[in-house]
């Protein structure tokens, strides 16, 4: 079976991880920028990681025979410093040639603070000047539900496409919310928290197929970089023929990113 | 679609073993000395809304009541985590 992972940190994966997904039938991995598990301290910090995720991930996963593309921003944790944050996002217009990068992602709320919003709402407009996709990030847990609604105000104030946003790690009390409004949404599939492949499914079987996707998420936590596949296995327990599989885990996601000028499936 | 003897057959086994580890990690709490906090009550209050979800799914109703439901972005983050249960 060959499948997308949408979604995956792999600058803090092993090799090894590479080579399992590979054999699992993983084609195609994107990877949004994000939270490093600490602060950086310097927005140079930033630069070397957008280095990492143009240069030396596509190189790597190479070896493997998977396309890497990745996805730009400073994420929401450390947006709290709006100064800060403001110094590293003016590094990325540098890289948004870079023949692997879809757009701004994953970008978003965290603790749904003013500066986190203002943040969000400055990546927005940069997705709107250079005409890119938008992966976006929903907070943890008990922040989910209002920075979920935070997040589509803004979005519908900013006036952009929402055919080419998607808004990730929903769950049962947000799907309908961000699917309604016409945006993409896509589900995480974690141990601890976001979902488990079960209730994946059971929001596909309760909001369809259409402008949906599934992701591992994997990264330095406790998670999965195998979790796409096996929710695959999952969905054929649960009766979806091989042709809903495949648009889940690979149609669904080459539509999305098609809209990005940099995807070519090869 | 799977049947509903479908759905048992697969998910019975796990929601099970899920189901009695929630009423051990409750009687654990019970057990050990000291006070409980905020998630304590919000558990409960997801387990109400799990076996009276009204006119939601369970899931949902769970998602909302351990969610926070106010409105206006907050003035600074004092924490960069989330703990599972709003702080009423």
């Amino acid at each position: 079976m060959k499948y997308i992972e949408p979604h995956a940190h792999m600058v803090s994966r092993t090799t090894d991880d590479y080579q399992a997904m590979a054999m699992a039938g993983c084609e195609v991995i994107c990877e949004p920028a994000f939270w490093a598990g600490f602060d950086r301290s310097s927005p140079q910090g930033f630069h070397d990681y957008y280095r990492q995720l143009t240069e030396y991930e596509p190189a790597r996963a190479k070896k493997f025979g998977i396309d890497h593309y990745c996805w730009l921003c400073i994420n929401p944790k450390e947006a709290e410093d709006a100064g800060f944050a403001r110094e590293v996002m003016s590094i990325i217009p540098e890289f948004m040639d870079s023949p692997t990068v879809l757009g701004i992602g994953e970008i978003g709320l965290n603790k749904n603070t003013v500066s986190e919003l203002a943040i969000f709402e400055e990546h927005v407009e940069i997705a709107k000047k250079y005409d890119t996709p938008v992966l976006i990030h929903t907070p943890h847990l008990e922040d989910k539900l209002k920075g979920t609604k935070l997040i589509i105000d803004a979005l519908k104030n900013a006036h952009i496409d929402p055919s080419r946003i998607i808004i990730d790690h929903v769950e049962e009390h947000t799907a309908g919310l961000v699917l309604n409004e016409g945006f993409w949404a896509g589900m995480t599939l974690y141990p601890e928290s976001k979902c488990t492949p079960g209730r994946a499914i059971d929001i596909l079987e309760n909001f369809g197929m259409e402008n949906i996707w599934m992701n591992s998420a994997c990264d330095w936590g406790i998670s999965d970089p195998l979790a796409v596949a096996k929710c695959a296995i999952e969905m054929k327990k649960r009766h979806h023929s091989p042709d809903i599989v495949q648009k889940i885990v690979y149609d669904n996601p080459v539509k999305f990113l098609s809209q990005s000028k940099n995807f070519n499936i090869t | 679609m799977p049947s509903k003897q479908d759905i048992l057959d697969l998910y019975f086994m796990d929601s099970r073993y899920k189901l009695i580890d929630i009423a051990a990690f409750l009687d654990r709490i019970d057990r050990h000395e000291g006070e409980a906090d905020y998630r304590y009550d919000g558990f409960h209050k997801a387990l109400e809304a799990m076996l009276k979800p009204g006119d939601k799914p369970r899931a949902q109703a769970v998602l909302e009541a351990l969610s926070d439901h106010s409105e206006e972005p907050i003035p600074k983050a004092t924490i960069q985590g989330a703990f599972g249960a709003c702080r009423d």
